[in-house]
Order: structure tokens, then C-alpha cells, then sequence
């Protein structure tokens, strides 16, 4: 079933429902933020000069380092009090990364978590258990009201608990799994280890995985644990655009079909920031042209993939993105959580018992990401319990900062490796094991 | 008497032993007595040296994490319940150790090496109920 009709429009007609919106956004943005309005009259421009949709290349970029300069509400179009919801991720470093809704954003949030969630095999009979973190992730949130006003019932049994979860599963009946895929597994992992088979003793029928990368290989591991006929979809998106709803994968699995009228996305070259043509592989761009409370233009997402605007079997016609290859910056995703190098740095730093080195390992252990930090002993003590204290406090700001468990490495002076040029303090081997 | 330990941090990996002892063979510090205890990461190795300042100097050069602890030895007549005595005292004083270990010297007693929460306190409280406590001058 196709949710909207705008997900059908013929090119032509997206593109006048597109560029209508882009010069509307474009003169709000200009009016209402300053920050928005010093960067394009630092380019000479204003906002008649966009009179095509490929002006847009002209506009400045936004970026999360723009983000953190204007903590917390700075690129906010709308006042404070037009906000219904404020919701926050991970920033590059200290302080997080803030994002606000007018009731109009719900909405429309809700209006593309829909149609991908119909992308995916969704209907009002379906129970829907989201097994997402609700809280100040976009992700729970964003697929539960979606979801909802499709007609699903929705169970919002949040992130871990798996025995119990499998119990609501068994008990009442749900058809509709909202996880990260590593999570889908870990279910069912646990559910065998119960006696549980998923193939006989649940009903799920459709899968929708996200945040977090759902590679061709996890995607046949689910097959073989859930069973072949489970419909398994991945969906896309990031707090600062509006959460899940981005982009999704229809039944046809030919790449993520983008929201269109609500995003126009663009691909880059992330050193130069020339934009390349349809079909080539850089950095994916989205400007947001139908947010009120925070209308990002061209905001980097640092993912790097390729779009594809033929219409697809479905018979959708909006562009599709492929699954993203990889990152143009050094962020991790972590048991679905992101994660930078430099939130990591600054809790090293932080801990006046560590030197300034560290290296961050990722491994895969089972169907979860285990998170390990090496930093350097920089006090000398004769004592387990000191040690064992400043081991704690680490972890301790570390789960603070990144709302991950991770474990530390106590390593004597000099022992991790020095650099001259770039840094490579990461060491992520989970496609290697 | 307080004698000069030199504690060494050093991770559970293969032959980081052997390193700390290489850079005591090359300065010439003479081991006495060691012990090693450890968790599941790293260790904290515990050196009686004839050179402690020595030994520690080095290792801190050669980049291991090491300091000087103040501990006692102190001197334990070879006769069943002899530690047992030592201990009373300890604890009957309000003191409390922080860890010990064995020091195998060629003579007539044993004796042991021990952590002890108060130093200047246990001084007192050694020489209060008699408990012979060593330097390096009596072990070697």
C-alpha cells in the first residue's frame, strides 16, 4: 500500500511541489535565523537568487559542527514556545546535538514514518512492538507515532529485557518488529536458547530495522532465524533532519525511497563540495523543506551513498538512496547508538589519571557491539582500589556521555601508539571477525 | 623500620614480566623478595630490592608505571601461631593491612613484607609489643 500520493508524483510535478518549498524555507530561514541569514550574505546571496532547484548548490552547507556553535536553539526557525516536543543526539563532542518540534513537524514526522512503515509491509492489523530506546533518541518516537496512525497497536516495550519481550511477543501475538537488526537477532537468539522457536511459536511477519546498517549478510541471518517469508525492510534517518522517516526500502529492495516533497537530497564530493551527478557515489546532502521548528539547509549527513530517481517497481517515483557505504567523518555506530571519537577524547582528557592517549576497539561479540577504551596510566599507585576507581570514573562519564556501557583498558605510559600525522585511534573490527 | 618497595603497574600481557625484569638486570638492582598480584587485566607487581630508588628510576624511564611504597618487614619466628600473634597486634590496634606476602631469606626466621594502613602507628606499635621489624642491611 502507498501511504501518500505525493509518493507517486511524476517527476515534473515533485519538482514545482519541491522548489515551492525550497524558496519558501529558504526566505523563512533568512528571516528567522540569523546564524542562516550572516552565511548567505556572507556568499552575497539572498533569497530571490533561488529561482531553480538547482540554485540550492549555491546555499551554504550546515553542519554539525554549526549545531554545536548555535547550542542549543540557535538554528531554531520558530520562537520557543511554537516547540511541542525537544528531542537530542549525539554531538561531536560535549554537548549534544538539540532538535525541536512545532506541532506541524509531528505531523509530518508521523506522515513519513507512515509511508514507510506501508513501504514496508505495515497495516492497520498488525501489532507493532517497537524495541527501540524511547527517550531522547528520535527512533521509538518516531516509528511509534507513524506506526499508530497507520492503526497499528503499538507496544513501546522500549530497548532490552529480552525475556520479556519475547513474552508480549508470544502473548500478544505481535506481527510487526521495530529493532536495530543487531537486536532482531539478539532476540531470537534468545528466544531459541528459551526453547522459543521464532519461525513456529511467533507471529512476526514483518520486520522494520534501523539505525543501524543492515548489511546484505544481516539481512540473510535474519532470514534464517525469522524465516524466509518475513518482510525485511531497513529505513533511514537522523535526529537533525526529523528522525526515522527519511528514507525507506519498499518490498522491491532496490534502495531507500527518500520523502521527496519533505527532503531534497543531494550527493557531494565531501572533500570539494561539488555536487555530483545522479548515480555517482559521496556524501549524502538533505535540505528540509517543509520543517517549521528546524529547517536545516544542505546538512551534510557525513553518509555516503548514491541516489537512483528511476521510478521503481513498487510504483513509487520518488529517489532512491542505496544503503550507505560508510562515513565521510569517524563516527561509529554503536549497539545503534552514535558515537565520535572526540566525545571519547574528551572524557579521556577529563580524568586527570589518564595521559591523552587513547584507541577505541569495536569488536561483535554474539549479535551485540562491545565497546572497548585503552588509555594510558598517567599515576603511579601501589593500589587495586585506586585502580579500580579510576577505571570506574572513566566508565562512569563515558556511559554519561555516550549513554554506552563501554569497558576500559588500564595500559602503562607509552604504550599505545604515537602519531605524527592523522590520528587512527580506532580500531573497528566488527566486519573483520 | 620502613623499607622502600618498588610497585610496578604492568598489563596481563605475554612478557611484560620479562621486560620489567630485563630493566632491573640492566640498572643491577638485586631482587630480595617480589609478588605479583593481579586481576584480570593488569597487575601490580611488588619488588624488596637491594637498590629500590634505582630500580624505580629505571623502570620510570623505561616507561612503566612505578613508585616507592613504604611497607615493613618485619621479622616472624619460625613457630606454629607466630603470624597469628603479629596479626592480633595489628588488628587489636586498630590497623589494618593492606596486603603481605612472604620474604624467604637464608636465617634462622621467617619473615614477611606488609602494607599497613598507618605507617608511623605501626612503628610505634611494632616496637610497643616487641616485633622485630628489618632493613636491607638485615636481609643481605
Amino acid at each position: 500500500m502507498i501511504w501518500s500520493k505525493e509518493e507517486t508524483l511524476p517527476r515534473a510535478e515533485m519538482e514545482q511541489l519541491q522548489l515551492a518549498r525550497l524558496k519558501e524555507t529558504v526566505a523563512r530561514v533568512y528571516e528567522k535565523v540569523p546564524y542562516y541569514r550572516a552565511k548567505m550574505q556572507e556568499k552575497g546571496l539572498a533569497p530571490e537568487d533561488i529561482k531553480t532547484l538547482d540554485d540550492l548548490k549555491k546555499l551554504p552547507f550546515t553542519t554539525k559542527q554549526d549545531m554545536r556553535a548555535t547550542y542549543p536553539f540557535g538554528l531554531f526557525a520558530v520562537e520557543k514556545d511554537e516547540l511541542v516536543r525537544i528531542h537530542a543526539s549525539s554531538g561531536t563532542t560535549g554537548k549534544p546535538t538539540v532538535v525541536g518540534y512545532t506541532q506541524g513537524d509531528l505531523e509530518t514526522w508521523t506522515d513519513c514514518v507512515s509511508r514507510i512503515a506501508c513501504m514496508g509491509g505495515a497495516t492497520k492489523k498488525d501489532v507493532a512492538q517497537i524495541c527501540f530506546g524511547y527517550g531522547m533518541f528520535t527512533g521509538a518516537f518516531g516509528l511509534h507515532y507513524g506506526l499508530e496512525k497507520i492503526g497499528a497497536a503499538i507496544v513501546p516495550s522500549s530497548t532490552g529485557n529480552t525475556e520479556k519481550q519475547l513474552m508480549f511477543m508470544q502473548d500478544f501475538g505481535t506481527s510487526l518488529l521495530v529493532a536495530t537488526p543487531s537486536y532482531a537477532l539478539r532476540i531470537a537468539e534468545v528466544a531459541q536458547s528459551l526453547g522459543i522457536d521464532p519461525k513456529k511459536d511467533l507471529k512476526v511477519k514483518t520486520a522494520l530495522v534501523g539505525s543501524e546498517l543492515l548489511t546484505d549478510a544481516m539481512r540473510e541471518e535474519m532470514h534464517a532465524v525469522w524465516g524466509e517469508d518475513v518482510r525485511i525492510t531497513s529505513n533511514y534517518g537522523m535526529s537533525e533532519l526529523m528522525g526515522p522517516g527519511v528514507s525507506g526500502e519498499c518490498l522491491e529492495h532496490c534502495g531507500m525511497h527518500i520523502n521527496e516533497d519533505y527532503f531534497i537530497p543531494e550527493i557531494i564530493d565531501s572533500e570539494t563540495g561539488e555536487v555530483l551527478p545522479a548515480g555517482e557515489k559521496g556524501e549524502l546532502v538533505i535540505t528540509c523543506i517543509k520543517k517549521e521548528g528546524l529547517p536545516l539547509i544542505r546538512y551534510r549527513t557525513k553518509d555516503v551513498t548514491r541516489l537512483f530517481y528511476e521510478p521503481c517497481a513498487c510504483g513509487r517515483t520518488t529517489c532512491r538512496m542505496e544503503n550507505p557505504s560508510g562515513r565521510s567523518d569517524d563516527m561509529l555506530k554503536i549497539r545503534g547508538v552514535n558515537v565520535f571519537p572526540g566525545q571519547i577524547e574528551e572524557v579521556v582528557l577529563s580524568v586527570e589519571e589518564l595521559g591523552p592517549h587513547y584507541e577505541i576497539i569495536v569488536e561483535r561479540e554474539g549479535y551485540s557491539d562491545k565497546l572497548t577504551v585503552r588509555v594510558e596510566l598517567n599515576k603511579e599507585t601501589d593500589s587495586f582500589a585506586e585502580l579500580q576507581r579510576i577505571e570506574n570514573v572513566t566508565r562512569n562519564k563515558l556511559k554519561v556521555v555516550l549513554g554506552l556501557d563501554a569497558k576500559i583498558r588500564l595500559e602503562s605510559p607509552n604504550t599505545l601508539q604515537r602519531f605524527e600525522g592523522k590520528a587512527k585511534r580506532i580500531k573497528d573490527l566488527r566486519n573483520k571477525q | 623500620m620502613v623499607t622502600k618497595q618498588i610497585s610496578v603497574f604492568i598489563e596481563n600481557r605475554k612478557g611484560r614480566l620479562g621486560e620489567v625484569l630485563d630493566v632491573l638486570r640492566e640498572s643491577r638492582v638485586n631482587i630480595i623478595s617480589m609478588s605479583l598480584a593481579d586481576t584480570a587485566e593488569y597487575g601490580l607487581l611488588r619488588i624488596i630490592s637491594d637498590k629500590p630508588q634505582e630500580g624505580k628510576t629505571a623502570l620510570s624511564s623505561a616507561g612503566f608505571s612505578s613508585m616507592l611504597t613504604d611497607v615493613f618487614i618485619v621479622s616472624v619466628p619460625h613457630e606454629p601461631g607466630a603470624l597469628q600473634k603479629i596479626l592480633h597486634v595489628i588488628s587489636d590496634e586498630e590497623l589494618s593491612v593492606e596486603y603481605m606476602y612472604g620474604l624467604s631469606v637464608d636465617s634462622g626466621e621467617a619473615s614477611i613484607v606488609v602494607k599497613i594502613s598507618d605507617l608511623s602507628k605501626a612503628d610505634k606499635v611494632f616496637a610497643k609489643y616487641g616485633i622485630r621489624t628489618l632493613g636491607y642491611n638485615d636481609l643481605l
